[in-house]
């Protein structure tokens, strides 16, 4: 029968069409085990960022490898290897990528799991999360551009400066590895480094641990977890024994001790200002002659986070901000003003896919992991490839970060001294083809982001750097073509980013690492 | 379809009718669908940066008879999407081309009834490169989707019942994003889409092909995905759930042969990650060739 045929063709249509879907894998699923190309043996010598001497913080000398304890220890490990699963092996496998990596990774789904704006109370305000109770609807913490800049900051400055120490103590006490006192241990990753104690990794997750829990105090548990599991696979892996990981965990919780101390102090829990604050920024704006900018939101939101531009950040002091502050943008009275405006308003009315597909490659708005979590992770693909030790992986991390923190600062000194309005506030039809972000439009986040973080990325992975500057540069034009900047914005902003990520250069050449 | 919040095959593909052989018949549907309530997972809340979601449709429609018991219904729609209140660029733009295969497997009159199963078949592919990663203004899902359904129709005089349930796969989404956040980070351009139940309940009053006067309870709903978070925008791969109930027309239009006005009024009743739409569509359609009725029905 004729409709039978047709019928049948149409299963074979449909059949095919299934065949459209496919496997969703997550690129950092496939990142391959780290074997270092060079062993970065002299780690301990390079400069650290905020510890006085690589030997701040005391080592416990290791129990000998003879003695009967160490022995025990090394039980341990065969009895893990002989009862391994599937599961144990798939997470040995996933952290054997580099746990400088795996707990940057981590940093950026928490951020993206956090970066959510408040919903507003019932009189119109809203409620501001607070960190002594993060497990109450506002979660804390609302992690924001800014916010999240300094959490990357912290983050890979902690293991960056505990790694320093443990490459320190790893060559003064020389522990060899479990194998090469018993043969009979297998080594099922590749081995980083012939020096375990403390274990390395075990350092860096400690340190990370330790900053994550200070970042997102409400996913302890999670934390813990994580890296319950990162030393785990240390010790299924046949890398190292327990004391090595105990002695690890602890030199990295007490270098972070350090870094936490300093984030509690740098300014960032008053970044959010008061009701005063805001107004005297819209009064100060507005004795000027200018006007000044409103919240697009309904109800209008707080902006977010005025007074980040006094924190401190790792790269340049407040007075260095203020002195490296750029000129006005132009005044809203101003023909070139409207100038810019026109052109703002040319690509929100003629929203072209291509361009479209940019502003929403460098979206990076609520509910992601920010700015820089996308040049984090655009950094972390690359060095993958490069196959540096986990000093070097951290030292790297920690001055791209160091930049795109003090860039936040920079950026957000500007945005709040020049209160200047978005387009949106501007004309009615400036509508955008991405949210719209709740604060001044002078200088772009992004611009100044993207042009710190591709500096720096020029400098360490130099055979990229055409590759970083062509992003960066698209990174800057999309908040344009989004409709969200005005030219000013994205060149100042580009201008300045490029300037502290040359600061970044500059201390990369001199901390002992190249 | 789901962005539009209601199937709007015209209901051919819903109803147990069939076009009798070498008949054509070609229509202009066009529709309203808006809302200013939607479910946050299970949070039926309203968004002052949205205002009234508001979104138009325009649609092309044929259904031809290849035989009388198999019919091809394929459709197109330009929609556009806009929202009153928010700073975000409203989208329009041709959405996905819908073409179903539908066969009528078997008939039977009984002493008091007469009874049809139908088999349909439904592939969708988008006919241009709409942003999807862009709700709730994106006008589609930029998903090729294929879906089966099973139908069964009982007509007693001119009063009958219709209930069919249909499964359909949608094929993985690629979004300008290389990284997005769910209940964990993916790092991909690709987007994994829970495949959707649905179901279908309509009881009426019809006289042959062009008096048709029905009730409707419609259900859908996907098999995963996952809720939005407390204050985030919607995404591709949510869990999206509605109930809908609803009343559909067709009548002929007077001094016109083959000509029928047809429409429906629709509104939400439940659901999850989707707005609480309300829905009013109209169309004309004309059916090409007069001397073959519609296939036999008591």
């Amino acid at each position: 029968m004729k409709s039978l045929k047709i019928m049948g063709a149409v299963m074979v249509a449909v059949a095919l069409y299934i065949g459209c879907k496919t496997e969703v894998v997550s690129e950092n699923s496939v990142f391959p085990a780290l074997e270092p190309l060079n062993a970065d043996t002299n780690a301990g010598t390079w400069k650290p960022i905020l510890l006085s001497k690589p030997d701040e913080f005391a080592v416990n000398n290791p129990i000998a490898v003879t003695s009967a304890d160490y022995k025990l220890e090394l039980l341990e490990i065969k009895s893990r290897q002989n009862n391994i699963t599937d599961e144990e092996r798939d997470m040995m496998n996933y952290w054997s990528a580099g746990v400088v990596l795996r707990w940057n990774e981590i940093m950026r789904e928490l951020v993206a799991k956090y970066n959510l704006p408040p919903y507003q109370n019932p009189d119109g305000t809203y409620p501001i999360p607070s960190a002594a109770n993060p497990l109450a609807y506002p979660f804390f913490p609302f992690a924001n551009p800014p916010y999240a800049a300094r959490a990357y900051a912290y983050l890979s400055g902690a293991q960056y400066d505990a790694l320093v120490a443990a490459y320190h103590y790893k060559s003064k006490f020389r522990r060899p590895r479990p194998a090469k006192t018993d043969p009979s241990i297998k080594q099922l990753i590749p081995m980083t480094s012939d020096f375990v104690y403390p274990c390395e990794e075990a350092v860096a997750a400690g340190a990370s641990a330790a900053i994550l829990t200070l970042m997102f105090p409400g996913e302890q548990e999670f934390i813990q977890t994580k890296l319950t599991e990162c030393t785990s696979a240390r010790i299924l892996a046949g890398g190292n024994t327990r004391s090595d990981i105990d002695a690890g965990v602890a030199l990295g919780k007490a270098v972070a001790g350090k870094f936490i101390a300093r984030a509690r102090t740098d300014g960032a829990g008053k970044a959010v200002g008061t009701p005063t604050d805001w107004q005297f920024l819209k009064d100060r704006t507005e004795a000027r002659g200018e006007i000044a900018w409103l919240s697009q939101e309904t109800p209008a939101r707080p902006p977010m986070l005025p007074l980040f531009g006094k924190v401190m950040s790792f790269l340049m002091d407040t007075t260095e901000v203020i002195n490296s502050r750029p000129a006005p943008p132009p005044s809203t009275n101003s023909a070139e003003f409207k100038k810019e405006l026109e052109e703002v308003l040319w690509f929100s009315q003629h929203p072209d896919r291509d361009r479209m597909k940019v502003v929403h490659f460098w979206s990076d708005g609520a509910g992601t992991y920010a700015p820089p979590g996308h040049w984090n992770d655009i950094a972390c693909e690359d060095f993958v490839k490069q196959r540096w030790s986990e000093a070097r992986w951290a030292r790297n991390l920690a001055l791209l970060n160091s930049s795109m923190f003090t860039a936040a600062v920079c950026c957000w000194d500007a945005k709040y001294y020049y209160f200047n309005p978005r387009p949106s506030q501007m004309h009615p039809d400036c509508k955008t083809l991405t949210g719209l972000p709740n604060f001044p439009a002078f200088t772009s986040g992004h611009s100044t982001f993207s042009g710190a973080a591709a500096a720096f990325l020029s400098h360490v992975v130099p055979n990229q750097a055409s590759k970083y500057m062509s992003m960066a540069d698209e990174a800057s034009k999309s908040r344009l073509w989004g409709a969200l900047h005005y030219r000013s914005d994205i060149e100042v902003g580009m201008a300045m980013g490029l300037a502290i990520g040359g600061k970044a250069v500059d201390r990369a050449k001199t901390d002992g690492a190249e | 379809m789901l962005v539009f919040g209601v199937n709007i095959q015209a209901q051919t593909d819903m109803d147990g009718l069939m076009m009798a052989k070498r008949n054509l018949c070609g229509g202009i549907v066009v529709g309203q669908s808006k809302w200013d309530h939607y479910w946050e997972g299970t949070l039926y809340r309203n968004n002052l940066n949205i205002g009234t979601f508001q979104s138009q449709m325009a649609m092309a429609m044929a259904n031809y008879g290849v035989s009388n018991k198999f019919n091809i219904i394929a459709s197109a729609p330009y929609i556009e999407n806009h929202s009153t209140a928010g700073t975000l660029r409203s989208q329009k733009g041709l959405q996905d081309l819908s073409v179903t295969g539908k066969w009528e497997f078997f008939g039977k009159g009984y002493k008091h009834a007469y009874v049809s199963l139908l088999a349909l078949g439904t592939i969708t592919t988008p006919l241009t490169n709409y942003v999807a990663d862009y709700l709730p203004l994106a006008i589609g899902m930029q998903s090729k989707t294929a879906s089966g359904k099973l139908m069964i129709d009982i007509q007693r005089n001119r009063w009958f019942a219709t209930a069919s349930a249909q499964y359909t796969q949608r094929g993985t989404v690629t979004i300008d994003r290389e990284a997005y956040y769910t209940t964990e980070m993916i790092y991909s351009h690709l987007v994994n889409m829970p495949s959707v139940f649905s179901s279908n309940v309509r009881l009426g009053y019809r006289k042959n092909a062009d008096l048709i006067i029905e009730a409707v309870y419609d259900r859908m709903n996907t098999l995963g995905g996952f809720d939005i978070r407390r204050n985030d925008m919607p995404f591709l791969s949510n869990n999206m759930e509605a109930s809908r109930i609803g009343l559909n027309w067709k009548l002929p239009v007077p001094k016109i042969a083959g000509m029928s006005w047809m429409g429906n009024a629709t509104t939400t009743i439940a659901g999850r990650n989707m707005g609480q739409s309300h829905i009013l569509m109209t169309g004309l359609v004309y059916q090409g060739e007069f001397k073959a009725k519609n296939s036999p029905k008591k």
